[in-house]
């Protein structure tokens, strides 16, 4: 039987997976990494992708929009972000907070288009969409 | 008062009644939600908390900013976590009493108070004090992408030295009877809350220490304050359910004693009516 490890996918909000498997594979923002058992201590941000893992020989693969990965011999946590995050859109977030409070000490209400958020929606379609591309192959060749 | 009146007030406490009734129901479905969200959100806190704890115990090269506590306090950043809706008792009146006494000791002390607030009802009851940053209509599912603007306002503000302390004041959630207002240090972070760690060895960090390091502290704080938001729906389900089951309570007596005046009222009208009739067929006869 293969050596097998111990796989944690949570978010702030939710557990997304927790069980064993033989191998993972995730989106680091220095590349893609490539985790066995028994690999060294290590923790990596992660950047917007997929997240593939073998559990029982077979692969499945999970969306996650960035976040942390530690990696400790035979369990692996990934600390997965609930939304696509870049210093430019908490920037933007941390911006309209200060305005909606400046808006409400005044007593207005500020409408208006939300570029940088409807960009980041459309990156993460696309990495989703990307992602069930990808699935769609591997299950063709089968 | 007239019968018909008494029958009139009836019929409007008994529809009043209905309307409390179906809050309570499902402030008591909505607080079960809110109080599995709450569970759901721990293995992120705890598995943050121990990798923090590796961190900042460890003798790394780089120390974090917000593990380190700064001796002179001029200014304070406080985060009120409030609800959006009324009509659960007395949760933020107490939140926002004890948030004003906080205010009071630092302005005492000569401190400044900066504040950012979630949910509706703080932005109401601290708009005099001025208040940052602010984020509101959460809704019952809060999504901690919709948090993250007044987070980065504090932490920013951190970072620049504007404030040397970060304090959050939410509703505790106890059990499902009991919420407690309640404030909690985020930076710098308390170290008696980091666990005691046992092992001296280090991680290989990617990009670096730094890079990874200061993402950690940012999403951990996040994630501090996302779990108060969440616990403060809890604690609002709760005490409306609460206060909606007295006001059904109150109604149920108010309808008994207004029924008691109305039979009365009657039964006075009918004695009444029938001494007339017999007066009248004595003076007939």
């Amino acid at each position: 039987m293969a050596m097998t490890m111990h796989l944690n996918v949570v978010s702030a909000e939710e557990e997304l997976f927790s069980g064993t498997v033989e191998e993972v594979f995730a989106p680091g923002t220095m590349g893609d990494l490539g985790i066995i058992p028994r690999h060294a201590q290590l923790v990596t941000t992660l950047k917007p992708g997929e997240l593939r893992y073998v559990a029982d020989g077979h692969m499945a693969a999970l969306f996650v929009s960035g976040g942390i990965m530690e990696v400790q011999p035979h369990v692996v946590t990934v600390l997965a972000d609930t939304a696509i995050r870049a210093d430019d859109l908490d920037e933007k977030a941390a911006t309209e907070a200060k305005e909606r409070a400046e808006a409400a000490l005044e007593g207005k209400d500020p409408e208006d288009l939300d570029y940088e958020a409807l960009q980041a929606e459309l990156e993460a379609a696309k990495a989703q969409i990307q992602m069930i591309h990808n699935i769609g192959k591997t299950l063709g060749r089968h | 008062m007239g019968l018909k009146e008494i029958r009139t007030q009836i019929k409007s406490i008994q529809s009043t009644k209905k309307i409390t009734k179906a809050m309570e129901m499902v402030a008591a479905s909505k607080m079960r939600r809110a109080a599995e969200r709450m569970q759901a959100s721990r293995p992120y806190a705890q598995k943050m908390r121990e990798v923090v704890s590796h961190m900042a115990k460890g003798h790394l090269e780089y120390k974090h900013p917000y593990t380190l506590e700064r001796e002179d306090v001029k200014r304070v950043g406080y985060i009120i976590i409030s609800t959006d809706r009324g009509l659960c008792g007395g949760l933020n009146t107490n939140l926002f009493k004890k948030a004003f006494q906080e205010i009071a000791d630092w302005k005492e002390q000569g401190v400044e108070v900066d504040i950012a607030v979630y949910g509706g009802k703080a932005l109401n009851a601290f708009k005099r004090y001025g208040v940052v940053a602010e984020a509101t209509g959460l809704g019952d599912r809060p999504e901690l992408a919709d948090m993250i603007g007044p987070i980065k306002v504090m932490l920013d503000a951190y970072d620049e030295g504007k404030i040397d302390r970060l304090i959050m004041v939410e509703n505790e959630f106890i059990n499902n009877m009991t919420q407690k207002p309640r404030s909690t240090q985020l930076v710098p972070i308390v170290s008696e809350e980091l666990e005691e760690l046992d092992y001296h060895w280090d991680y290989l960090y990617e990009p670096d220490s730094k890079e990874v390091i200061d993402a950690l502290m940012q999403r951990y704080i996040e994630s501090l304050i996302y779990q108060g938001v969440v616990e403060n729906v809890a604690c609002e389900m709760s005490s409306r359910m609460i206060a909606m089951k007295s006001a059904t309570d109150n109604a149920g007596s108010m309808i008994d004693k207004l029924q008691l005046v109305y039979n009365k009222a009657r039964q006075a009208a009918i004695t009444q009516e029938i001494s007339e009739i017999v007066a009248g067929a004595a003076a007939v006869e």
